[in-house]
């Protein structure tokens, strides 16, 4: 008989007063009797429409009836035939949007918590089991991929368990991607993308660290070195700054240095060699996901408050709703339809050395209303006129997106990108405009989520098993 | 890890090292710039490319001994391994088709125009080189200068050495003596290159400097290391580092530049006791 509560079992958390203080994870994870419980909510829908809603298609009512038997590793090994990332999607997938915008029981009250149950599934089995997913005996095929992030790591596990040898490139020290240097700490433990990457490598993959794919090497020589096909998953890249007077001043970060001084560097553990502005009032400009990390970070370093700028209403924040709700109950005051005009710094005139010059103080905004819909029907805001007003603050970080990094195309003949530098491909095959090589994730699409990049490694896996089985 | 094979002190704050990265070898070109981690958890410091043998497979560096990691670079010895160093990174210095031009280097500065200056005179461009440091005991790479300019310039603040002034009094002599460049090229301390291109500004001559600005990762992700050009953000590690001087925001840059001094300062300090109990 399922379980026929309206409502998800709850998922445990840190109280907010507690871990607006320290860096650990703010979900602390279903116990084995919530995630049977939840389990049991489950229908078992003949036509699954949860599964449509996966950029990855996990089959769910699979999964989920496995763990309702208490056979959490079959649960497991039923996730890991479509995805490489468990412990990750169950964590940072927007399943509101995806698999649990589709449950039947979302129509009667609070959909089966699919994304809770994945990440208990995918807890249990690092907690539980060392098995290495399975791989089809080697092909002999050389297959590179360019970045470590979502979509490449994605790409990598999908090829290796078809028996290809797969090199992931990583410009960085670390791999992982966006999942280290961005997503903190309190969202997506970094031992568990550590994890992730064990796991591939315990599947062959190989991971080369501080290689820059265009400077370091080419993509001609990746083809030069015997590799038959290449991924590109490189990421966004640049950061937008909003080409407001005062961006250079001191105090002014991008989101992402922000996030990488904190978590690539651990400037967020008490002796970091990496500097970054701790404490006092901090402006977060901008209403994705990355704002939100980015100003519940500023938290957490010790910011005694800290804003969310948004020119826009609650209503068109783009960030998922949980992380707003999170961000609220820590403290985080919005300041929507609101607008940064000018970010303002201090100057001493008597002084040309004082070391507070150049320092940020505090930041200029307007008012804005919501008027006609946009093409893309999101009502455009607008200026209300003589409604300036400054916001005391020492520090700003700007989180309004990234446009895709030049390193790639600059360096191999035959890639186009778009208007916007995003690199241009086949919608379901990922191929690019050079035979061979396939991208993916952001340096495709510009920002967007962890899966959709896991969904778009995953078609470029399939296409290069298909390009090179031919 | 990547071997250091080689380790040699230039003076009492400056180190010379070679280190074992065959890939970044096999590309580097004069201008560009690697960034390495002495140790895990250590933090990322951009070094310009000093020179670069690519048969042995070996990147020089010379850096000025600083800051934390700078201190901890230079307590490894030759044989000992940094934890990573990757590159090369930034645009190479454009000296295509030069036929004269000026070098203007200060304080260690000058081991990144070093091999800009031994580029140009191999391909046979006639290259006057200026070099200048705070006093003598500062002095680096002053037989290597000599070898690859036709004329050569050493000047110290203090005249103990070479002559007494800064870089910018032999440039305004030549330019007062009608001498004409291609292009001047300047890398130094930002208030020197302030100062290089206000010299040059005058002749008209093309100027371009070298930036280095607090980086991170280097490739054009975190934007740490923007700087105004020409009213625009632009970042030093994918758009440069080298950049049009006549459109160099460096009042900004210097700003920007002292945003970690005191942290920096601290953490130094915290290091060197570490290495005085050890």
């Amino acid at each position: 008989m399922p379980n026929m509560s309206n409502k998800k079992n709850p998922m445990p958390s840190q109280e907010p007063e507690v871990r607006a203080h320290n860096f650990k994870e703010v979900a602390t994870g279903y116990s084995e009797a919530a995630a049977l419980d939840e389990a049991m909510r489950c229908l078992n829908c003949k036509h699954m429409p949860c599964v449509s809603g996966c950029p990855v298609n996990i089959h769910i009512p699979e999964f989920i009836e496995k763990v309702r038997e208490g056979d959490f590793e079959g649960a497991y090994q039923i996730i890991s035939k479509t995805s490489s990332l468990p412990a990750v999607c169950g964590r940072v997938c927007p399943q509101e949007t995806q698999c649990e915008a589709k449950c039947v029981r979302g129509i009667k009250g609070e959909p089966v918590g699919i994304g809770r149950l994945e990440r208990f599934v995918a807890d249990w089995h690092n907690a539980h089991s060392n098995e290495a997913p399975k791989c089809e005996p080697s092909n002999g095929h050389k297959v590179a991929v360019v970045g470590s992030g979502p979509s490449g790591l994605t790409c990598a596990g999908d090829l290796a368990k078809k028996g290809y040898k797969v090199t992931v490139f990583e410009a960085l020290h670390t791999a992982g991607g966006v999942l280290v240097y961005g997503i903190p700490e309190f969202r997506l433990p970094k031992d568990i993308v550590k994890k992730e990457v064990e796991n591939l490598k315990a599947m062959g993959v190989d991971v080369e660290t501080n290689i820059v794919i265009g400077k370091t090497l080419t993509v001609d020589e990746l083809f030069e070195n015997g590799y038959e096909a290449v991924f590109i998953g490189s990421g966004a890249g640049l950061p937008n700054f909003m080409n407001i007077p005062g961006e250079s001043l001191k105090g002014v970060y991008s989101a992402n240095e922000f996030l990488t001084r904190s978590n690539l560097m651990k400037a967020y553990i008490d002796s970091p060699v990496t500097p970054i502005s701790k404490g006092g009032k901090v402006a977060v400009v901008g209403g994705g996901n990355v704002a939100m990390d980015a100003a519940r970070t500023a938290l957490r370093l010790g910011a005694e408050k800290v804003y969310i700028i948004y020119r826009r209403s609650m209503e068109e924040l783009p960030a998922r709703r949980e992380e707003v709700e999170h961000a609220i109950e820590e403290g985080i005051e919005f300041k929507l339809l609101n607008n940064p005009i000018e970010i303002l710094g201090y100057h001493n005139p008597d002084d040309r050395r004082d070391p507070k010059n150049g320092c940020v103080t505090g930041i200029k905004c307007i008012r804005m209303e919501l008027g006609e819909p946009d093409e893309r029907g999101r009502r455009r805001p607008v200026p209300v006129e003589g409604s300036e007003f400054v916001l005391d603050v020492d520090t700003v970080v700007i989180s309004i997106g990234t446009s895709p990094n030049p390193l790639i195309k600059t360096t191999t003949e035959g890639l186009e990108v778009n208007k916007h530098g995003g690199i241009i491909v086949e919608e379901n095959t990922g191929a690019t405009t050079r035979e061979g090589v396939y991208a993916g994730g952001d340096a495709v699409t510009g920002a967007a989520t962890v899966i959709s990049a896991m969904g778009a490694g995953k078609v470029a896996a399939k296409a290069i098993d298909e390009h090179l089985s031919k | 890890m990547y071997r250091i094979t080689l380790k040699k002190p230039l003076n009492p704050t400056v180190t010379m090292m070679d280190i074992e990265a065959p890939l970044v070898a096999a590309k580097a070109k004069p201008g560009q710039f690697i960034i390495l981690r002495t140790d895990e958890d250590g933090e990322r410091i951009p070094l310009t490319i000093a020179g670069y043998d690519r048969i042995a497979g070996t990147v020089r560096i010379i850096f000025q001994i600083v800051g934390a990691t700078t201190e901890k670079l230079n307590h490894k010895n030759e044989g000992d391994f940094i934890e990573d160093f990757v590159g090369p990174l930034g645009m190479p210095t454009e000296i295509e088709g030069l036929k004269k031009v000026c070098i203007v280097g200060g304080g260690v500065g000058c081991a990144i125009a070093l091999p800009i200056a031994q580029a140009l005179h191999e391909m046979g461009c006639e290259v006057t080189s200026v070099i200048g440091f705070r006093s003598k005991d500062l002095l680096i790479l002053e037989d290597e200068f000599k070898a690859a300019s036709e004329k050569l310039f050493v000047m110290t603040d203090d005249g103990s050495y070479g002559r007494e002034g800064n870089v910018c009094v032999p440039l305004n002599e030549m330019f007062a003596a009608g001498e004409k460049f291609d292009k001047v090229i300047t890398i130094g301390p930002l208030i020197m290159m302030k100062f290089v291109v206000a010299a040059v500004k005058p002749t008209g001559i093309p100027c371009t400097v070298s930036m280095n600005p607090i980086m991170i990762d280097g490739t054009g992700m975190c934007g740490g290391c923007r700087l105004v050009v020409g009213g625009k953000t632009k970042f030093a590690c994918v758009d440069g580092p080298d950049f049009d001087g006549y459109e160099v925001d460096f009042d900004s840059a210097m700003e920007r530049g002292t945003m970690y001094r005191d942290f920096e300062r601290h953490a130094h300090e915290d290091t060197c006791n570490l290495f005085k109990k050890a």
